[in-house]
């Protein structure tokens, strides 16, 4: 094969990866437009979403996603570099290693379904006897065990980011940090892991976005009302889950277009964040590590 | 010449693909639709299959994937809890007729501690869910359950979170015996539910009450049976106290029937009628010569109607559904007996 046609070729497949961005963007659009045009902005801010009345706001949807998001990660956050930095900097090589990374890959490698069904069998229980100690409706299901669940999700992602960025670093400068007198706790806080925070952080905004859009287990597990979620132990929906609930059996066509407008703002969301995510990374960590 | 044997065999096997199909395809009726009496179809077709040798294929996608499906022309026939509403006919290319199925009950179930048998009315049930009685010893279910030791515990109640007919005729029964939830929430596949939580298909509903204390839900009677659930006793519209059974399901469809079955059975007048029941209907076209279907392929659809809504009828049982009564089989049989080919009648 010639450069010509090679060229050709990657640039035919690259077209099509733009090609499919656009169309699934477009659809989206278009679908949701009869929503769009019914609720106007309202569609955004509106809590209340009826598909009897035909009234469709996505704003309880919203905050449940960025809420169930946001505790995932704060759970998942100190674990998970935890879990990078045992792995990355303590258990090296041997049996340990391949032990704790077989581990990580298997659990990332859990269907989430499976995830919801351990959620409703061992964390709702466990949540529903917390809330009757604290006096909460005893649901168990809701924003809590949703959130500890996705948290779950999204820790072998994290740690083997993390992981691999502390692996990243260069051998010399640890050397050199030994050579100084550091001690291993003072190399790894004060040398690995600032050296590699780029891409640790890349690993959190990777996990953030599966936390938003996560679907099946999150569905299981929230308890799926319609209402703001106003404490942990709220009943909630998240875009996804209301879309993955709603969508088969849609009582009228605006329905289906409201459920295409809330597709829409979970791409739109998971976009912000992404791009806020890089705009962070580049302003605040320099163009490579430190 | 080992090449040519490799062809040789490549066409055969062609052959064979193509005959295969074609033989299929005259041999197979497509449906999709309602997931509610989806066990009890795929009972039937089993039957039906080992009888005549025609396969039919039915998917449970819900009832109004089955509506579009049948709207849309890709199925033989369409399966629905809700019966198509006069305004909507006018978004079928032809005449749409319902063939009455089975009839499936709805039970409110519940998880209190020792389980006791409680007697409810539609009105205490639509409260509860409105989320205006909020403890199980509340003097409403108090009063109607003398005797009974109610505990101080906070009622839970639990709902469809997917959109079904399942949901449509429960919200429909609680909107005929109350006027606050007809108001406020009203009658559909998802509403918009004031207390409670959402859990998935019946199976999901079933599952949560059995694992908390507090729950109220409410499911289609093969699941709280198969689960041994406590289901409550419902007065009917006319004083009655009825256990959800088949026998009392069967009784809600022993009234008057309209010519084309499309009739809300939920509060049915019937004395001995369970109030929460449904009908559940295949939706299929009069005129049956509409794409490229041939007048066989029509006939095979007419000839599985005709066989459901009779010796089918024995299969649904021992699945916790209802067989269609009498009246409602009369009125099935003229319908199938109104489908036509180029205007000819298919069963005579």
């Amino acid at each position: 094969m010639n450069d010509r046609r090679f060229n050709v070729l990657l640039g035919f497949a690259a077209m099509v990866v733009v090609f499919i961005f656009a169309g699934f963007l477009f659809t989206l659009v278009v679908q949701s437009l009869p929503a769009a045009k019914q609720e106007g902005v309202a569609f955004l801010y509106g809590a209340e979403w009826n598909p009897v009345t035909t009234r469709f706001g996505a704003l309880p949807f919203i905050i449940g996603t960025l809420m169930t998001s946001a505790i995932a990660l704060i759970i998942a956050i100190p674990l998970s570099l935890s879990a990078g930095i045992v792995m990355g900097e303590y258990v090296g090589s041997g049996w340990g290693r391949s032990v704790l990374n077989t581990l990580i890959n298997v659990l990332a490698s859990i269907p989430s379904v499976v995830f919801g069904l351990w959620g409703i069998e061992v964390v709702i229980p466990l949540v529903r006897s917390l809330a009757t100690s604290v006096g909460a409706p005893p649901y168990g299901a809701g924003i809590l065990s949703a959130s500890l669940v996705l948290a779950i999700m999204i820790i072998p992602y994290m740690s083997s980011m993390t992981r691999e960025a502390l692996v990243n670093v260069p051998a010399g400068l640890r050397e050199g940090a030994f050579a100084l007198g550091l001690t291993k706790q003072e190399v790894i806080t004060g040398i690995a892991l600032p050296f590699a925070k780029k891409s640790i952080f890349a690993g959190i905004l990777l996990s953030l976005g599966r936390a938003l859009g996560e679907t099946m287990a999150v569905t299981m597990l929230i308890g799926n009302a319609t209402r703001i979620p106003t404490s942990l132990f709220s009943l909630g929906n998240t875009l996804a889950s209301v879309i993955a609930s709603q969508f088969n059996e849609a009582a009228s066509d605006v329905h289906r277009s409201a459920m295409m407008g809330l597709a829409l703002i979970l791409f739109i969301i998971t976009m912000i964040a992404g791009w806020f995510g890089r705009t962070l990374m580049r302003k605040r960590m320099g163009a490579y590590g430190e | 010449m080992k090449r040519n044997v490799v062809s040789k065999n490549l066409v055969l096997l062609a052959l064979f693909v193509v005959g295969m199909t074609s033989a299929l395809g005259a041999q197979t009726l497509l449906g999709a639709g309602a997931t509610f009496p989806a066990p009890a179809y795929t009972k039937m077709f089993d039957e039906y299959y080992k009888l005549t040798g025609v396969k039919v294929n039915y998917q449970g996608i819900g009832s109004s994937g089955g509506l579009k499906n049948i709207q849309d022309r890709v199925v033989d026939f369409g399966g629905t809890d809700s019966f198509i509403k006069d305004a909507d006919f006018s978004k079928y290319p032809g005449q749409v007729v319902h063939i009455p199925t089975v009839i499936g009950a709805i039970v409110v179930t519940y998880n209190l501690p020792g389980n006791p048998k409680l007697r409810l009315t539609g009105e205490v049930v639509a409260d509860i869910y409105l989320g205006k009685i909020t403890k199980w010893n509340d003097k409403a279910i108090a009063d109607l359950n003398p005797g009974v030791k109610l505990p101080n515990l906070a009622i839970m109640p639990v709902y469809r979170s997917d959109g079904s007919g399942t949901t449509f005729n429960f919200t429909a029964y609680l909107s005929a015996v109350s006027a606050e939830w007809k108001s406020k929430v009203g009658n559909a596949n998802s509403v918009s539910w004031p207390a409670g939580q959402g859990a998935a298909q019946n199976a999901g509903v079933a599952g949560v009450v059995k694992q908390a204390q507090g729950t109220i839900g409410y499911v289609e009677l093969a699941y709280a049976n198969q689960n041994n659930m406590a289901v409550a006793s419902i007065k009917n519209s006319s004083g009655n106290w009825i256990d959800p059974t088949l026998a009392s399901t069967s009784a809600a469809a022993a009234g008057a029937i309209p010519a084309d079955t499309r009739i809300v059975l939920v509060n049915t007048d019937a004395k001995e009628g369970y109030p929460i029941s449904s009908l559940t209907w295949l939706v299929v076209y009069r005129e049956q010569n509409y794409g490229n279907r041939s007048r066989e392929q029509a006939e095979q659809l007419a000839k599985l109607l005709w066989w459901m809504i009779h010796d089918g009828q024995q299969y649904v049982t021992a699945l916790d559904y209802a067989p269609l009564p009498p009246p409602a089989v009369k009125a099935a049989e003229a319908i199938v007996k109104s489908i036509t080919y180029n205007g000819q009648a298919l069963i005579k």
